[in-house]
């Protein structure tokens, strides 16, 4: 992966920018040490790495606008961090840049249950909004898997999904408002409690920006009453074109399941071994959940069964209690962890039209042949939101870059049925150079004019997103 | 064709006159919302029109910009689907004719009731394609639910007014239909209690898909929805969770006239429509110098009638939020404070350099 060249100027001022951070900041929240700053060298995607020039973690808005209007002044790159679990680079460091951490930022401003909003420092995490408002009966809806480490602030900027979001939406359909830092220092207010933009619709544009317009420090969130219940049914098929069709089926008869997931054989083997769920051998399994009362439940359930029985399951399983539904998404909760145990992997995060599932199954099998690269699937299937698990060495030479590459044909898959490069984990890095497989130069040109407006020095967040040939005159 | 009349019948068409374009171009649908003042020769999207991709079973529909809002509505509800953001037609309060556009609609970022329920139009916007003031094609989005590929400029490009580019396609997350919808009311409310009963709905777990308040007859509605069984079992709960309110009733669904106003039209003055914290609303009603109100979104909305030319924006002071004038001549859109104003500007410097795509129609 490349990444610019560090500026020379920059990296050669670090004594006299640290002494400026430091006037501004508390002794301990300017990491300048070159062994403590490696503790900020990686995110998720930890085979890039690159120490920063420095770290700071301001403790409040002022702070942050102190901050950016020095590293602005002085022409410094600057990388916004939440909690660092990006799985595409989004934190990655450049050797001539300051990490910006909102750690410290984590207080509930406000809660609000008449007006169903809780306002927060960006920098708590996603799982603790929820536990700020859940003995009061709420609950924030976004439910990414890292939500136990992830960070608010990574949220917006990657405009995060999660399994439930068929029915409640990713990040930019529960964000209402926002404290931004722009790169000089500007602290802007873009909505609040309040319904939708009066003139353009900025707050969406940012959302989903991966910290290239501005430095969020502030999130008024929507948060919703919890349901009275929900319960999962796990159903298994010999072949992954009837699973699809079930999707299809269950959608086209009314029912708006608030998940459903799908595991190929590959995954579900891996699982069993990992976890022993009960799950049935098979080439792909549905897990389908539904809200609401018991006899909603019962209701939507038995539309639901009725519909997987007309396609022949290997396998139908209904929870008749909390501890028969906590077993059926065992399984799917330690995927991940289940892959991890075999060998290293990749995680993509393509997502295509539902239609195309079969297709797309069948070619990446093909596909994980001629790699020679095992790969298993299991993703939202609601959505078309795929996540193959590709599985890799890291200390074998050659095989990083094998596996990569085999990711970008299945990316290239995902455009070419319809689809698009990442559903829910950003651009960053990793998918940056893939961006001209989906966008024309004037598509790019147009994102770049956006950014061109918020941060005309380019500073913030530079080398991600863009593809570096694209972006190079600006940076 | 003459200058003032301009009809492309293609994408590419649509590019060379506004790369030709030697002055300002007024954007136009179904030229059923005039909402904002501007000048220029008009360019209708009407001849592109048809719908290119329906696909049920993914809950995607993507149309031409033309295409007629009746056209889509018909062609989702033979699938038992529809557009869950619930569109207002403007033609009944503004008074005026011709046939509503899916671009006009998401160039307005046009929502109704349930817009507290599911969300806005914006939310439900998966792609466009538009020209913008250079005559560049430029796509952004797609036709998946799931996508953070990039810069989301389709939500930036909704209710942009066509002053960032103009819309030929969109395409759009759609929404099963529902085998029952009911309406159940609370009568004898005054505004402050009506909004606390509304809030009440909104915050219980029964959803509630529509939350208003119609001070003329005190009558507070709620809507629900879905099957039957669910709704009859969630009137129940929540005729149980509002009893401090009063006796919750089963009444008509009228949630068309409130979706568009109806009660205003044909009458003398200003329309407004204020976007507020539902907390904030009947206090800041009952101080708005309005003849008449009547509240959506669980008070969040508030639709004013006022005197011709009376400065309604004036008379929130402090309080957050958004007021646009409607129906009316003045100021449309609320002024934006001065960080956000130049980011609006510049933005529209870089997408249209001109100036020539409905200028000033934001101010």
């Amino acid at each position: 992966m490349e990444m610019p060249l560090p500026n020379a100027m920059v990296v050669s001022r670090k004594d006299q920018l640290v002494a400026r951070l430091l006037a501004v900041l508390p002794q301990d929240s300017v990491i300048s040490d070159v062994m403590e700053t490696r503790a900020y060298e990686c995110d998720g995607l930890t085979a890039y790495r690159c120490p920063p020039l420095c770290a700071v973690l301001p403790a409040t808005t002022k702070q942050v606008s102190d901050v950016l209007r020095i590293c602005h002044e002085m022409g410094v790159p600057v990388v916004p961090r939440g909690a660092g679990t990006s799985l595409a680079g989004g934190a990655l460091p450049t050797a001539d840049s300051v990490i910006l951490g909102v750690a410290k930022m984590n207080d509930v401003i406000e809660t609000n249950y008449d007006d169903r909003y809780i306002r927060v420092q960006t920098g708590r995490t996603n799982l603790s909004v929820t536990g700020a408002v859940e003995t009061n009966g709420f609950f924030y809806a976004p439910d990414p898997s890292s939500q136990l480490a992830c960070a608010i602030a990574g949220n917006i900027a990657m405009n995060s999904g999660g399994a439930h979001c068929l029915k409640y939406g990713v990040t930019t359909n529960n964000l209402m408002g926002v404290t931004m830092v722009m790169m000089d220092g500007t602290i802007v207010e873009i909505g609040g409690a309040h319904l939708d933009a009066g003139g353009l619709d900025l707050l969406g544009v940012i959302c989903g920006s991966e910290g290239q317009l501005g430095v969020v420090t502030e999130a008024t969130l929507r948060i919703l009453h919890k349901p009275e219940g929900a319960r999962p049914v796990l159903m298994g098929y010999d072949n992954s074109e009837v699973a699809g069709q079930v999707v299809t089926d269950i959608i086209k008869a009314g029912v708006l399941p608030v998940a459903i997931e799908f595991m190929d054989r590959p995954c579900i083997e891996a699982t069993e071994k990992f976890a022993q769920a009960g799950y049935p051998m098979c080439e792909a399994l549905l897990i389908v959940e539904v809200e609401g009362s018991d006899a909603e439940i019962d209701a939507q359930l038995a539309l639901i069964m009725d519909i997987a029985r007309k396609h022949n399951p290997v396998e139908l399983r209904e929870a008749k209690d909390a501890d028969e539904a906590a077993r059926i998404w065992l399984g799917r909760k330690s995927a991940f962890g289940a892959m991890g145990q075999i060998n290293d992997y990749m995680c993509l995060d393509g997502t295509i039209p539902v239609s195309e599932l079969p297709f797309v199954l069948k070619r990446i099998g093909e596909m994980s042949k001629e790699f020679g690269l095992d790969v298993g699937n299991v993703f939202h299937a609601g959505d078309g939101n795929m996540h193959p698990l590709i599985l890799f060495d890291a200390n074998k030479p050659g095989d990083l870059e094998l596996c990569e590459d085999f990711g970008a044909e299945i990316l290239k898959l995902c455009v070419e049925v319809g689809g698009c490069l990442t559903g829910e984990h950003g651009v960053g890095i990793e998918k940056r150079d893939l961006m001209h497989v989906q966008y024309a130069p004037q598509d790019l040109e147009a994102q770049m004019a956006v950014k061109d407006v918020f941060d005309p020095k380019w500073l913030l967040n530079p080398a991600k997103v863009f593809p570096l040939d694209a972006s190079a005159s600006r940076r | 064709m003459k200058a003032n009349d301009m009809t492309p019948q293609s994408e590419t068409e649509l590019a060379q006159i506004i790369k030709d374009a030697s002055g300002p171009l007024r954007i136009k649908g179904g030229g059923t919302r005039p909402i904002g003042q501007t000048t220029g020769d008009a360019l209708s999207t009407a001849k592109l029109s048809g719908i290119t991709l329906y696909e049920p079973g993914a809950l995607t529909l993507v149309a031409q910009a033309g295409t007629p809002v009746e056209e889509i509505e018909k062609t989702l509800a033979a699938e038992n689907q529809r557009l869950a953001f619930e569109p207002m037609d403007h033609r009944t309060l503004l008074g005026t004719k011709g046939t509503p556009t899916i671009g006009g609609v998401v160039a307005a970022n046009v929502s109704g009731p349930r817009r507290i329920a599911v969300g806005a139009c914006r939310d439900f916007m998966l792609g466009v394609r538009y020209v913008d003031g250079m005559g560049n094609i430029v796509k952004n989005g797609g036709r998946v639910m799931k996508n953070v590929t990039g810069y989301d400029l389709v939500k930036l490009m909704t209710g942009s007014y066509g002053t960032l580019g103009v819309l030929t396609e969109v395409s759009l997350k759609v929404l099963p239909a529902v085998e029952t919808t009911a309406t159940y009311t609370l009568t004898g409310l005054d505004d402050a209690t009506a909004i606390k009963a509304l809030s009440a709905a909104l915050s219980s777990p029964f959803e509630v898909t529509g939350a208003a308040h119609d001070p003329a007859t005190a009558t507070t509605s709620l809507r629900l929805e879905g099957f039957k069984a669910s709704v009859d079992y969630r009137a129940d709960a929540l005729s149980k969770h509002l009893e401090a309110f009063g006796t919750l009733s089963k009444a008509e669904n009228n949630w068309a006239a409130i979706r568009d106003v109806t009660a205003f039209a044909n009458q003398q003055g200003d329309v407004w429509r204020i976007s507020v914290k539902p907390s904030d609303a009947a206090a800041l009603a009952a101080n708005l110098g309005a003849t008449a109100v009547q509240y959506d979104w669980g008070g969040g909305l508030i639709w004013a009638q006022a005197p011709t030319g009376h400065n309604l924006r004036g008379a929130m002071g402090d309080i957050a939020g958004h007021a646009t004038l409607i129906r009316g001549t003045g100021q449309t859109f609320h002024p934006e404070p001065a960080p956000l104003a130049a980011i609006s500007q510049g933005l529209r410097d870089r997408f249209d350099p001109r100036g020539i795509l409905n200028t000033g129609i934001m101010s």
